[in-house]
């Protein structure tokens, strides 16, 4: 039963997005939440990322957006002293926070209870050692591997064990130095290569069990030791790739009732031994010719992985989770599903589901595809579908790419020797390579042996690839067409392939049925809003609707919301967050919200948020057939990111009402035309600009516009290839790679403004415009707004200035007639007020925007839109009063994850997540950001590398010299130690090519951090790069912009000074008065 | 194109992909997700046409293993989608293969979904299943047919085993069994914990088993609506405290009767490797194999009878005991095949039973 001694419980969120670590926890946190205050628990939230929506006012009691750290939560826990807390919803950050502080003592000293799952199972399964011993206790099998330290011990391991072997080095990042080794001289190379690498000179050698297949179960036990199974899953993919970065299918495919109950069994055995109480994930390994297996590893906590079995099996298992943490066993909680039976039961699918991870390669040119044991995806798909095929191919059009087919991937163009070869390869393209294989004709089973997918598998693409080839040569038919709609294919290819239109598809009368994802594959009546569509089936909508309508009286309008899609880098978790709001307003506005996504990860795809949830892929054939069954009043595409807007003007050609601001709107800021004469007419300066398309047209667009300018190829989203150049020869080596993204569009060539950049995001009804409030850039303008740090409210910019930013706003909405949000981002340069983009939808910024103004932009907006006038929203018209708190957004980037990418900030978006660090003060507000993204102060002062370009010189002088003031060592390379000598600056010069050296440094801690600004050109030959690279390894800060290191070293400033850091909740922040620092 | 009729005149359509022919059923469903080769080839389907709700079926085809017994006694199987290309290992056979040799009527490329919500709306209903594209006439000839389909009274000596033979002659444990349709895995269930198993017809006399010195009883599953089974229902009252007596699903029901207690249909039976129960005396919940139409009704027990398990869905009886005449049995799957393994402590616990009473006879023969 419940522990009724709790009423005050800490919950630990996951700060930022990072690959790995991403929207789960927020959809995990927020169920934890809602668990929570159902049974009247007061909840203290701590959480360092803004965007998220665990971290808005209403869900939790008291919400403190402060850095994840031991000192912070010390305290926090010293103010609130809450008698449980919950670690294992909040990722691998919390549960690793949770055990420092137990062993700092804090949880004892304060009378803490961890609630769920106890500190000596978590260590148990965690510790590579301490977990192997506890297998070998139950009798279960681990891949049998060693520590060794030299040559020797090495050998000694690969006697016993024998070929091929995986050779890990201890703690070194990005699986740097390791390897599979295949034979002895194999062996010997990376070995030595790891123990040179290996800051411990230690490497785990393990007995290689790559090819088998990779099985996963989601376990939940309760205190009482009843113990279930979420769902299983098997991945595509087999033993060698992370399951985050393989194609999943859930349920597994391939295992026969045996096979599956073994591996269950087993699950169950070491979640008793563990003692885990709460969601726990295991692994496992199965040879694909034996009853052989292993268990690679235990999760002892929610995961990604079961926030898809959440979303593939329709159980809430952070929300049990939550509730066994707190005293429940399963049977004491009820079903929410059935609303009669209990939790203490398993999910039966009567349908097939798959994931797809969605990779940065698109962004990342340069980057290394190839996948391995380090996840590389920034999110993911899921589709459902009745069979694997549909499911499948659903999948597949989910991921938003240009082709939604398996084949015509380019892949065609090699000869089939050659596609046979680059087989082998393992990246994220290998399943279309598959595909062509299969089309060419080869056979199945060869195509199994080199690629180590099971046959089964490899069947089922078969059968797609021959529906596509069966399309292509035989006459459509109604019975081809219905066929072809069950494997999963859009209308479109289908009238690719078979050359007929849209009207012979439209006579043949067929239409998309949806069916419900019920948890017990329709045992019994259930009434989850949760659908996803079919072909030649019933149609379960109407049903539900008639079950569900009996709670109110008169049928209400609906309005269709538009998720975002896969968490990719430039559109977050932030579109999420507004989604779920959107929903939430329509609801309180007295509408049914429909929700349609393809994201699994997040919480607008809990089929408790909207009216109905539409689990499917964000193209607009899936689109239209929901519209098609809804005949929604009229559909929201500005909270969905580039997704739903990229979607809008398909939709209104199709005849739906697309609410809010218009299309011509959105086109009008779109086109670089439309937009430059806009702005002309309403008298707003710009940057001076135009499109090119030779070299000769550029260079003489130069000469009018005058260095430095920025080189962008158009039509590109998030600032791929932008560049900041500042003479012919970088113009011309730059050049050429625009016209490659670009295309056959032009290349847009504008005048660069050095100044400062500023942001703000509006409300509007058309008339009247409300801006919560503005962001200053503490980087100068030149890196993406997504990469900077900023400053809310402003610091540097005068009244007069804030003035024009705000009547340029209100110009630009009346103008554009915009309904709902807008984000205008501004130069000033010499005191002059630039525009340089409209975004005419929710930004990046709304969550923390919304956070810090206590102003809810996502439910004025959508009442602005329905046709409410903002001037009676209650928050007034113009710009809202400043916050009495001060907060700076930092970035946070996955470089560790990411081989081969240049750390360096451009105009083209690179981070993954963002912290927020919030105080009464801009100084130690900008201390909080720092430590909440991870970076480290100390009093040694040690030696800081610069190596700066020559355009960055003179403005750096300032900051070199206050580095050397506050007390570092100072190395330079040639060019900079010349011109700092010639300036009176010491340093020290090196050899920057000496990267040997520098590399022992950083790996002996005796490098504080790198200021390198890059030189242009992204090859990688280039030193800077190699630098900057290292350091990321290593964790060693690399400033590429001379501003993020001058906001650093103030930060050290407030450091060195000994400031006692105070902490509190953002609605006590936002009322806080200058004043009470002095009582 | 096959037909499947249901007795409400229900008609569907689907693709044959067994063997040639037509038969009458009762229609079930089964929620597994895996394992239709066990559910094949369980008597405790006899007669019955099985939809399986997982839509992909026949995966990795017909192993040499997984059998619950010679010859499926089911006569019609329904999927979603039937897999032509099978993968596994040990698979010997592709599904289609085993089902056109062993004359069972499948379907695929039907709307389970819709056709299971029917079932649990209406209740489960009579059949007829036929791998041909019937006409309209012969629909309405036939109903009246299949609505007067009933399983015969004596299914269960259709697949009990015709003459009595020992499995596992080297255990140690002394048991009789009777087979009204057994599936393997609860025979090697029992071997597997040194169980030497004397398994006899389902139309076996309880004066032969009194008449050789077993250490206990066991009653197995097997088809049917138990009330019908009056002949072994009085056999089985001659046993009671003659022995202990253990047993599972028909067997467990049949226990019940023996008891005093009566069963009841229930709207569409569990069938599915999915359903809680939940242990009355420590409250652990276990995840068990079910398959079963009828129930014991809770409200109609004796007073000795002491119910060990109840079902967390719909609350019906899952297990009793009578322990002062040594009887246990439960309504579920201990043996799991398919299904979850949970239960098996289950044989762990009964066989325990079995070695204490053992051991307590021999202390008394010593003592003599």
């Amino acid at each position: 039963m419940k522990d009724k001694s709790l009423k005050k419980v800490l919950v630990i969120g996951s700060g930022p997005i990072v690959i790995g670590q991403a929207a789960e926890f927020d959809y995990a946190g927020v169920q934890a939440c809602r668990a929570l205050k159902e049974e009247k628990i007061e909840i203290i939230l701590v959480n360092s990322n803004p965007a998220t929506i665990m971290t808005d006012e209403e869900i939790a009691s008291k919400v403190y957006i402060e850095p994840l750290t031991v000192e912070c939560i010390t305290e926090i826990i010293k103010k609130e002293r809450p008698q449980g807390l919950i670690a294992t919803l909040g990722g691998q950050t919390a549960l690793n926070l949770a055990c420092e502080l137990d062993e700092a003592g804090v949880l004892e000293k304060y009378k803490v209870k961890l609630l769920g799952t106890q500190i000596d199972s978590i260590k148990k399964a965690e510790d590579r050692e301490l977990f192997k011993n506890l297998m070998q206790e139950i009798n279960e099998p681990v891949p049998e591997s060693a520590i060794v330290s030299n040559w020797e011990e090495a050998l000694d391991f690969c006697h016993k064990i024998g070929y091929p072997i995986i050779i890990r080095p201890a703690f070194t990042l990005g699986g740097a130095g390791g390897g599979i080794a295949k034979n002895e001289k194999e062996y010997e190379e990376i070995v030595h290569q790891g123990l040179t690498q290996s800051p411990i000179n230690q490497v785990l050698v393990e007995k290689s069990i790559a090819g088998f297949k990779e099985i996963e179960y989601e376990v939940i036990r309760d205190a009482n030791d009843t113990c279930i199974i979420i769902c299983n899953m098997e991945n595509i993919d087999p033993i060698g790739i992370h399951t985050g970065d393989s194609f999943v299918v859930a349920p597994s495919q391939t295992l026969t009732n045996n096979e599956f109950q073994m591996l269950r069994t087993s699950a169950i055995k070491i979640i008793k031994a563990l003692k885990i109480e709460g969601g726990c994930n295991v692994q496992f390994a199965l040879d694909t010719l034996s009853n052989q297996y292993y268990v690679i590893e235990v999760n002892p906590r929610v995961s990604r992985s079961s926030a898809l079995a959440s979303k593939a099996t329709g159980y809430p298992i952070a929300k049990i989770a939550t509730k066994i943490a707190i005293g429940y066993n399963l049977h004491e909680i009820k079903n929410s599903i059935t609303g009669k039976t209990t939790a203490a039961f398993e999910p039966a699918l009567d349908y097939v589901v798959v994931k797809i991870p969605k990779w940065p390669f698109d962004k990342f040119s340069s980057g290394d595809r190839i996948l391995g044991t380090k996840m590389k995806a920034t999110g993911e798909i899921m589709a459902i579908g009745r069979t694997f095929n549909s499911a499948f191919k659903k999948a597949v059009a989910s991921l938003e790419e240009r082709y939604t087919g398996l084949l015509h991937r380019g892949f065609e163009n090699l000869s089939n020797d050659e596609l046979l070869m680059e087989l082998y390869i393992q990246d994220d393209r290998r399943i279309f390579r598959l595909a062509q294989a299969i089309s060419n004709g080869n056979e199945i089973n060869k195509l199994c042996a080199i690629t180590k997918i099971d046959k089964w598998f490899v069947s089922k693409i078969k059968e797609i690839v021959n529906v596509e080839k069966e399309l292509s040569s035989k006459q459509l038919n109604k019975e081809m067409y219905l066929k072809a709609k069950q494997y999963g294919f859009l209308d479109d290819e289908i009238m690719n392939l078979t050359q007929c239109t849209i009207e012979k598809i439209e006579n043949f009368n067929l239409q998309a049925s949806f069916r419900l994802v019920d948890t017990c594959a329709a045992e019994f009546s259930a009434t989850t809003p949760y659908f996803y569509s079919t072909w030649g089936e019933d149609d379960e909508v109407e049903e539900y609707k008639l079950k569900s309508q009996e709670n109110y009286k008169k049928p209400k309008e609906n309005i269709i919301v538009l998720g975002s899609g896969p968490i990719r880098i430039g559109q977050g978790i932030e579109f999420d967050y507004c989604s779920v709001h959107a929903a939430d307003e329509l609801l309180k506005s007295g509408y049914e919200s429909i929700m349609i996504n393809s994201n699994p990860e997040t919480l607008s795809t809990d089929f408790d948020v909207a009216t109905r949830l539409y689990f499917e892929p964000m193209k607009i054939e899936y689109v239209m057939n929901v519209i098609k069954k809804e005949n929604p009043k009229g559909v929201l595409v500005q909270f969905g990111g580039q997704t739903a807007i990229n979607l809008a003007e398909k939709l209104q050609a199709e005849g739906v009402k697309i609410l809010g601001t218009s299309i011509e709107s959105i086109n009008a800021v779109e086109d670089r035309k439309v937009f430059e004469k806009l702005l002309r007419e309403l008298k707003i300066p710009q940057p001076k600009g135009c499109a090119v398309t030779s070299t000769t047209q550029a260079l003489n667009a130069v000469k009018e516009i005058g260095y430095p300018v920025l080189v962008r190829p158009s039509y590109v989203i998030g600032g791929r290839g932008m560049q900041v150049v500042y003479n012919d020869e970088e113009l011309l080596t730059y050049i050429t790679e625009a016209f490659k993204f670009s295309n056959e569009h032009p290349v847009l060539i504008d005048q660069y403004l050095e100044g400062q950049e500023v942001e703000l995001d509006a409300i509007s009804d058309g008339r009247d415009v409300l801006i919560p409030g503005i962001c200053e850039h503490i980087e100068r303008a030149g890196v993406h707004s997504g990469d900077s740090m900023s400053i809310y409210p402003s610091q540097n910019i005068s009244r007069k200035n804030e003035k024009i930013l705000v009547k340029y706003a209100t110009k630009i909405a009346r103008k554009l007639n915009i309904k709902g949000l807008m984000n205008i981002q501004f130069i000033i340069k010499d005191d002059k007020v630039y525009v340089i983009e409209v975004n005419p939808r929710a930004s990046r910024t709304v969550p923390i925007m919304s956070k810090v103004t206590g102003i809810p932009m996502v439910n004025i907006a959508i009442k602005a839109i329905l046709g409410k006038s903002i001037r009676r929203g209650g928050f007034g018209v113009g710009l809202y009063k400043k916050s009495k708190l001060v907060s700076v957004k930092m970035p946070i980037f996955s470089w560790q994850k990411l081989n081969r990418i240049d750390p360096a900030l451009a105009p083209e978006m690179k981070s993954t997540g963002e912290v927020l660090g919030i105080d009464t003060t801009y100084k130690k507000a900008l201390y909080k950001a720092f430590l909440a993204g991870g970076y480290k102060f100390s009093k040694s002062k040690q030696r800081v590398l610069v190596s700066l370009n020559d355009h960055c010189k003179k403005p750096a002088l300032p900051i070199i010299k206050r580095l050397f003031k506050q007390g570092f060592f100072i190395m330079a390379t040639w060019g900079t130690h010349k011109f700092l000598e010639k300036n009176g600056i010491p340093s020290k010069m090196i050899e920057k090519f000496m990267i040997d050296k520098l590399q022992k440094r950083m790996k002996n801690g005796r490098l504080s951090f790198i200021i390198n600004t890059p030189t242009t050109g992204k090859n990688s030959q280039h030193s800077g790069f190699q630098i900057r690279t290292i350091a990321q390894m290593y964790g060693i800060p690399s400033f590429t912009s001379i501003d993020t290191a001058s906001a650093f070293l103030t930060a050290y400033k407030v450091f060195d000074k000994n400031t006692v850091l105070t902490y509190d909740t953002i609605t006590n922040y936002r009322k806080k008065n200058f004043m009470e620092l002095f009582k | 194109m096959g037909t499947l009729i249901l007795q409400d005149g229900t008609i569907i359509k689907g693709d044959s992909f067994g063997a040639i022919g037509s038969y009458s059923g009762e229609i079930v469903f089964n929620t597994s997700m895996t394992g239709y080769q066990e559910i094949l080839t369980d008597p405790s389907y006899a007669k019955q046409i099985v939809i399986m709700t997982y839509p992909e079926i026949g995966n990795y085809g017909i192993n040499d293993f997984d059998f619950e017994s010679d010859n499926p006694a089911l006569v019609g199987f329904i999927a979603k989608n039937f897999c032509k290309n099978e993968s596994h290992y040990k698979s010997r056979e592709n599904l289609s293969n085993y089902l056109k040799t062993k004359n069972i009527i499948a379907l695929e490329g039907i709307d389970t979904r819709s056709l299971v919500k029917k079932i649990r709306e209406v209740g489960t209903m009579s059949a007829f299943i036929t791998s041909n594209d019937v006409d309209k006439d012969f629909i309405s000839e036939k109903l009246e047919e299949i609505q007067s389909f009933k399983i015969s009274s004596d299914i269960i000596l259709d697949v009990s085993c015709k003459s009595r033979y020992i499995f596992n002659p080297k255990g140690k444990i002394n048991l009789a069994f009777i087979d009204y349709g057994a599936k393997k895995g609860i025979l090697s269930s029992l071997a597997k914990r040194d169980c030497r198993i004397t398994v006899y017809p389902a139309s076996i006399e309880a004066k032969e088993i009194l008449e050789n010195d077993f250490d206990a009883l066991f009653l197995s599953n097997g088809p049917g609506d138990p009330a019908d089974f009056t002949f072994q229902i009085s056999q089985i009252k001659q046993l009671m405290g003659k022995l202990p007596i253990f047993g599972i699903c028909l067997g467990y029901q049949l226990l019940a009767i023996a008891s005093g207690a009566k069963t009841y249909k229930l709207k569409y039976g569990h069938r599915g490797g999915n359903h809680p129960v939940i242990n009355l005396e420590n409250n652990k919940v276990m995840m068990t194999s079910q398959n079963h139409g009828y129930a014991v009704d809770m409200e109609n027990i004796t007073k000795f009878m002491r119910p060990t398990y109840k079902n967390l869905n719909d609350d019906t009886l899952e297990g009793f005991e009578i322990s002062s005449l040594g009887i246990y049995a439960v309504q579920f799957h201990p043996e799991a095949n398919p299904g979850p393994e949970d239960a098996s402590i289950i044989f762990d616990e009964w066989v325990n039973i079995m070695k204490k009473d053992l051991n307590r006879i021999n202390e008394v023969k010593n003592e003599r």
